[in-house]
């Protein structure tokens, strides 16, 4: 387990391999909580301007290491925490992140690290209130990756662990270790199971009620913008009603 | 050759038992003479036949530029630039540092992690989280340390390089003036270091006498290393 956070803010967290929708659901997610006038703070995973020349520089010389590739993404991680996640959870935000310290957890592990040692790289970070874990069979992950993108690459794939000269059976191989370290994680950190082979609009309807829940009798940061019901908002929201609507019926 | 040894874990992914090469540290604060006494050891051991190779702390090729930028007015805070200067370590440890040690150079490190964790400590990290960052760390062969007081150091630095931001450690004010911040501060180092001392095995050297004289003394705990290691 991570530590207790101290703070009035809720954290949400999404995880997953590549390809398990975790990141179109946060999506859907996050624009939901503004139109309810929540103060909602997003943020993604290798995302700090911090890192970004030294990541690039990394990847395309392929110059990375297990080693140095975990320790540049806490890199990553500990200025975002100690930028942005720390002090809007202190403000009372509620704050969503795709992807947190178990992608390093599960990632890193499956490069090869010591996973003690991981562990204690982000022993500053604290236990999230919540982490929705995308659970998807390998088959249609690979299926969404290379269907939609362009192109899978080189270290998503896994190619620098050698263990296929072939970009697609490296990938298996690697999501293939990374599943089982997620898998081991669901008891050790308490993460809430996610089908990620239901229709998006089913998915997002569970997503908001395991999220209300959680945030229920919860009062955080008052949103001195919070919409007044705006149309583009108010379709989102009907789609989703329909759907609950149909499933009482 | 013996068999090598890490802090923690090491690189469980790349399975290394023993090494021809040695690896030997030089650690000291700012202003000690480090790099002088590193140029000459180098000098002295190719002339004794030995092959060479010098490393310092902020050189790796993948986080050289990151770094110098990073430290151009970010707002980093000390964890984030901890873990950035691991990154570098590691980079160096594995791409310069370990496969010099397997061709059976001489290492000789200008600085090794013990200074990032003494900078660190000294900034407000946590003592035992920072130690166990460098779980993947190489045990040097020998560490000297090149220990002189603060007195020793201004004379060093004034009539050196000059007094500078970083080495007075004016990120963290430790005095409204570049003269007294560096007191504070070095003091605050050296006591880290003697800290680390004992518990990483450090062979202390009087870094108040004169050049040649501290170079004699390495000189001294160099041969006395490969007697015992029959290099």
């Amino acid at each position: 387990m991570l530590r207790p956070g101290s703070y009035k803010g809720k954290l949400i967290v999404v995880e997953g391999i590549d390809g398990s929708g975790k990141s179109t659901q946060i999506d859907l997610l996050y624009k939901w909580l503004q139109s309810q006038g929540k103060s909602v703070y997003f943020t993604e995973w290798n995302s700090s301007d911090l890192v970004k020349s030294t990541t690039r520089l990394g990847k395309q010389e392929k110059m990375f290491t297990p080693t140095t590739f975990s320790l540049l993404q806490a890199t990553d991680f500990s200025d975002r925490w100690e930028n942005y996640m720390l002090p809007m959870l202190r403000a009372g935000v509620i704050v969503l992140a795709d992807r947190y310290a178990f992608t390093a957890f599960a990632r890193d592990v499956a490069r090869g690290v010591d996973p003690v040692w991981v562990r204690n790289l982000y022993s500053f970070a604290t236990q999230p209130d919540l982490t929705l874990y995308f659970q998807v069979p390998l088959d249609i992950a690979v299926e969404r990756i290379t269907g939609a993108r362009a192109k899978i690459k080189y270290y998503e794939a896994g190619m620098d662990l050698g263990l296929s000269d072939n970009k697609v059976t490296s990938f298996r191989l690697f999501q293939q270790r990374i599943i089982n370290e997620y898998e081991n994680m669901v008891p050790e950190f308490g993460l809430t199971l996610m089908d990620g082979t239901l229709p998006i609009l089913d998915l997002q309807k569970r997503m908001r009620t395991i999220v209300k829940k959680a945030l229920h009798g919860w009062v955080g940061l008052s949103n001195p913008l919070a919409p007044v019901r705006r149309p583009a908002a108010k379709h989102q929201a009907t789609a989703v009603k329909e759907v609950e609507e149909g499933e009482k019926a | 050759m013996k068999e090598i040894q890490y802090y923690g874990a090491g690189f469980p992914y790349r399975p290394l038992n023993e090494v021809p090469g040695k690896l030997i540290v030089l650690e000291g604060t700012d202003g000690v003479g480090r790099s002088t006494q590193v140029q000459m050891l180098r000098q002295w051991l190719e002339e004794e036949g030995y092959a060479v190779s010098d490393t310092g702390l902020r050189r790796g090729q993948l986080c050289g530029p990151g770094l110098d930028a990073a430290k151009q007015g970010h707002t980093l805070g000390p964890r984030t630039l901890s873990l950035f200067y691991a990154t570098d370590f590691s980079d160096r440890l594995e791409n310069q540092i370990l496969p010099a040690l397997k061709a059976g150079f001489i290492v000789l490190s200008d600085r090794y992690f013990y200074s990032i964790i003494a900078r660190d400590v000294v900034r407000g990290a946590d003592p035992l989280w920072a130690r166990n960052v460098y779980g993947f760390a190489l045990v040097p062969n020998l560490t000297l340390y090149l220990r002189a007081d603060v007195p020793t150091l201004i004379s060093r630095i004034v009539h050196g390089r000059g007094f500078n931001y970083w080495e007075a450690g004016m990120d963290i004010r430790c005095a409204d003036n570049l003269y007294d911040s560096f007191c504070v501060y070095q003091s605050k180092l050296i006591e880290q270091f003697d800290r680390m001392a004992s518990e990483y095995n450090f062979v202390t050297i009087d870094a108040t006498h004169s050049v040649q004289s501290i170079n004699d003394d390495l000189c001294r705990n160099i041969r006395a290393l490969f007697a015992r290691e029959k290099v």
